[in-house]
């Protein structure tokens, strides 16, 4: 036969450096804060001083006659404009009314209460001081578990008991698991509060065009179109007269995964003025105003046979919820529950939940929402358990696991794990890091007085977010691919990536389906006028979900041009490979370039066809993906000071199929980074009177260059059946699994003592107060011996 | 009040406010975007640039102490289209991810290699102890430090 192959280069797999990144290494690229436009004004916005407090009055004269400010608005006057919205619906859920401005009452630090527009920063900024509020300070609460006791101040005082939800879910029978067990194990777990701190804050530029009935709001955000429909909405604008532009996104872990006050105030401010402005956020109100992540008090109770063998887990899991319910806020602790199990056979779970108001900003997503808190409850539980029954931790591990035969695996929580080989990941990673010689190694140094851990943690993760019946704004993702008449291709992705390099592994996907080069093909996204409705980029779904939507596009397309190759060629049988359609019997072949002209040009159709070549898939997933892996964590404490060292950190994960590993690598590296930030640095901590005491880089601790280890990150591979690229999902796994890593490798090092459980973050001064209480009580004990 | 300054070799004399930040006048007066403010608070390094050689902070410098200077930005730094190692070396070794960070990171990086041609991964480490990223877990930067120095040395 006299086909013609073509040898071409692929893609898909290679570390290929990224096509975004020239603009980024040179300065070029356009953030919120890069734009300007003639006419611009300026927005500065007077926050609450105070965690709750009765607005008595708001003198804004002086500050109206400032130099140069144009206007000062208060809650008053935007009284008309929707409430900032609770994407979540459940039973019994109390949505307190968020009102875009504070009216009467302030209820967390931070609270937006009036804003100063001016034609100069500097100038709304000093405008902004001379407005007087007289304040009457109402006690405030800032802690979940003191504000489910009896007499605490109510934030919402329609709502004395604080309590801002409930969620029970059982699975199974754990009565019965419980009564079978040989060992029951508790623990009070906490997950803290944490900063998502973007390194870009939040930024709004509204341009309102009265003639036109037109919004254009520039906003830094994962969920452009979903901004879109929300702001039209409280705003009172028509959708398809409101265009939200997310330009270069600085980082966004979730924090930007949500519709926030400022963005409808912007647009109500440009409508009012009738003027373009522009609100960037100081890094102090993105401390405070921004929303936190975590928030978690959980009990965990887990029932196991003498074995090892895991019967049941019981959690009561109390969430800070803050003052209001941001977009997803009573979501993310049932996405904890869903994951509780791990990656564990046990069949019996009770879980509950009770959302709490306190006077603090919200919580909402941050990296890995959810599922960190519940990979660090049951990674903590399954080491706790072990230490219980003197088994190895990774023993106790491969003894539980669901077995690699058993997927789909259906579980307690009502989840569909799509395939998994937990094993796998695990041996590897015990086999990079040496750990029966380690475990030698620590036995040595114990008898010399010296501090070393091992820690594990093997997790399990929900990710390719997901079937639009589990998700609150639809789960599905959108693509649309134009191939031009020079045969040169745009891919439009509603899935807004902003960091995660999709303008480079899309590019890979359509490059290997189409067979031309990687320079041929433009990704654009973030522009609601630009892309068809899209949901976003959140829960590692991007690829997963919005290459799976490029992919099916990219068959609709390759089958039109494979109809218009063969009319071309006079051929019934035909193959397109290598940027040619190929006439399988004569080998004849045309190139695609001139077969995409020739599909506008069309001065002759296939039958029924239509001229063109574009498609636009919406891709609705059946499932979730479920990728998995195993961190193993070796630690040095010195006894001294309390500082942890980390000797090595072995990462073996398993998101399915790698499109780019430089990327995946990555993704990996800046996971780990925030569970270490997590583990031994980051809390939000808010004092009793709900003063955000680190609210500022100064006092909040972030992971930087020197405390970082070198990552280990290695893979295996269970490709995901879920969809034909095989992927799972690779942007939260490392936060995932990082946390209980290392808690469980530094409780491991302190074990000698008698340590069995430490919260987050293990500073060295929590470790150093622990090492010496502990040694005394040693000592004591020795001494009354 | 009435300064002197070049950036990127390009001479300025603005009559500017006396409290008016370094970073504000690249940013807004000069039209150099690709600065960034982080924190303000000169604690998180997205901010930095040259001013006579050495690497500062322009969040916290006001633009008239900068009189007489001489500044690079991130936008000096490719002569007739042609990168800089160092920026080369981000793009080859993966160093940015939402890229707000790199700027300052490059201008750090350029600076930790002028001092100490060929550092060690631990000096590199050190030499960015200013500077945040929340994407890269700073692995990927330290690597391509580590190439742009080795690459500079050949
Ligand atoms: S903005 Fe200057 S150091 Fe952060
Ligand atoms: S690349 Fe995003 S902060 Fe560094």
């Amino acid at each position: 036969m006299a086909t013609t192959t073509t040898k071409v280069e692929t893609f898909v797999g290679k570390r290929i450096r990224r096509r975004e990144d020239p603009r980024l290494i040179t300065g070029t690229a356009t953030y919120v804060e890069d734009i300007q436009m003639p006419g611009m004004h300026y927005a500065v916005i007077l926050r609450s001083p105070h965690a709750a407090a009765r607005i008595r009055s708001i003198d804004t004269k002086k500050a109206e006659s400032a130099p140069g400010v144009v206007c000062v608005l208060l809650g008053k006057e935007t009284k008309g404009v929707g409430a900032v919205p609770c994407g979540v619906a459940m039973p019994d859920l109390r949505v307190p009314q968020h009102t875009i401005l504070a009216t009467d009452r302030v209820y967390f630090v931070g609270h937006p209460v009036a804003v100063v527009v001016a034609r100069d920063g500097y100038l709304a900024r000093d405008a902004a001081d001379l407005i007087e509020v007289d304040y009457e300070v109402l006690p405030a609460v800032a802690d979940p578990e003191k504000a489910l006791a009896k007499g605490a101040p109510a934030v919402h005082p329609q709502w004395p008991d604080n309590i801002a939800f409930t969620y029970h879910q059982d699975g199974g029978n754990v009565d019965k698991a419980f009564a079978e067990a040989d060992v029951v194990v508790k623990q009070r777990i906490v997950s803290q509060r944490l900063v998502p701190m973007a390194m870009e804050t939040r930024g709004v530029v509204a341009e309102w065009r009265n003639a036109d009935r037109q919004l254009n709001l520039y906003t830094s955000t994962q969920i452009p179109h979903l901004v879109r429909t929300i702001v039209a909405g409280m705003l009172g604008l028509e959708e398809n007269r409101t265009r939200v532009i997310a330009p270069e996104v600085g980082g966004g872990f979730g924090s930007k995964l949500n519709v926030y006050a400022e963005e409808a105030l912007m647009g109500y401010v440009s409508m009012k003025i009738q003027k373009p402005v522009k609100w960037i956020e100081s890094r102090r109100e993105n401390f405070t105003c921004t929303i936190h992540g975590r928030g978690h008090v959980d009990f965990y109770e887990i029932a196991a046979k003498r074995d090892g063998t895991i019967l049941g887990i019981k959690l009561k899991l109390i969430q800070d919820v803050g003052a209001y319910h941001q977009l997803l806020t009573p979501l993310i602790p049932q996405l904890s529950v869903l994951m509780m199990p791990g990656i564990y056979n046990t069949q019996n779970i009770r879980a509950d939940i009770v959302g709490v108001f306190t006077n603090c900003v919200p919580t909402d997503a941050y990296r890995g929402a959810g599922r960190p808190e519940a990979t660090h409850g049951i990674e903590r539980m399954v080491d706790m358990l072990a230490a219980e029954l003197k088994m190895d931790p990774a023993e106790i591990r491969f003894k539980n696991f669901v077995a690699k035969d058993k997927f789909p695996y259906a579980t307690a929580t009502g989840l569909t794990y799509d395939s998994g080989d937990y094993a796998a990941p695990l041996k590897k990673a015990l086999d990079l890091v040496g750990y029966a010689k380690l475990r030698q190694e620590q036995a040595d140094l114990r008898k010399q007085g010296k501090y070393m851990g091992i820690g594990i943690s093997t997790y399990g993760e929900i990710c390719a977010i997901g079937p639009s019946p589990a998700t609150p704004a639809g789960g599905w993702e959108s693509a649309t691919v134009k191939i031009e008449p020079s045969g040169k291709v745009t891919i439009l992705t509603g899935a807004c990536p902003h960091g995660q390099g999709e303008e480079t592994t899309f590019a890979q996907i359509a490059a290997d389906e189409l067979g031309v080069a990687l320079d041929d093909i433009v990704v654009l996204r973030g522009d609601t006028a630009v892309v068809q409705y899209g949901i976003g980029t959140f829960g590692s779904r991007a690829t997963a979900v919005g290459g799976t939507a490029l992919y099916y596009a990219l068959q609709d397309l390759k089958a039109k041009i494979k109809k218009f190759g063969a009319m071309l060629l006079e051929s019934e049988d035909v193959t397109l490979a290598g940027g040619q359609v190929v006439d399988n019997k004569t080998g004849k072949s045309k190139p695609f370039q001139e077969i995409a002209g020739a599909t506008y040009r069309a001065l002759k159709l296939p039958p029924n066809t239509e001229p063109g070549l574009m498609a636009t898939r919406f891709w609705e997933p059946p499932n979730f993906t479920f990728p998995f892996g195993a961190h193993i964590v070796v630690t040095d404490i010195d006894g001294e000071t309390g500082q942890i060292r980390i000797r090595r950190y072995v990462a073996v994960d398993d998101c399915g199929n790698i499109l780019n590993p430089l990327i995946v690598d990555g993704q990996i590296h800046g996971g780990v980074a925030q569970g270490l930030g997590q583990a031994l640095w980051e809390q939000a901590v808010y004092d009793d009177n709900g003063q955000l005491v680190t609210g500022e880089l100064t006092d909040y601790a972030l992971p930087r260059a020197h405390l970082m280890p070198w990552i280990e990150s290695h893979h295996t591979c269970t490709p995901s059946p879920v969809n034909p690229l095989g992927v799972k999902g690779v942007g939260e796994a490392g936060t995932i699994g990082c946390s209980p890593a290392v808690v469980n490798s530094v409780v491991d090092a302190l074990s000698p003592l008698g340590v069995r459980h430490i919260d987050m973050p293990l500073t060295p001064e929590k470790i150093w107060k622990l090492l010496a209480t502990k040694n005394r009580d040693v000592g004591s004990r020795g001494a009354t011996k | 009040m009435n300064i002197n300054l070049k950036v990127n070799g390009k001479s300025y004399s603005p009559d500017v406010e006396p409290r008016l930040l370094l970073i504000h006048f690249l940013r807004d007066v000069a039209g150099l975007t690709g600065t960034h403010m982080g924190c303000e608070t000169s604690l998180c390094g997205a901010c930095t640039v040259e001013l006579n050689g050495k690497a500062i902070k322009s969040c916290t410098m006001f633009a008239v102490q900068a009189n007489g200077a001489e500044i690079v930005t991130v936008e000096g730094l490719a002569t007739n289209g042609k990168l800089d190692p160092v920026q080369e070396a981000f793009w080859n070794e993966h160093g940015l991810q939402c890229g707000f960070c790199t700027p300052g990171m490059i201008m750090a990086s350029k600076q930790i290699i002028e001092r100490n041609p060929s550092p060690t991964e631990e000096e590199i480490r050190h030499g960015l102890e200013g500077n945040v990223c929340r994407c890269t877990g700073y692995q990927h930067i330290v690597n391509a430090v580590k190439a742009a120095a080795a690459g500079a040395g050949k």
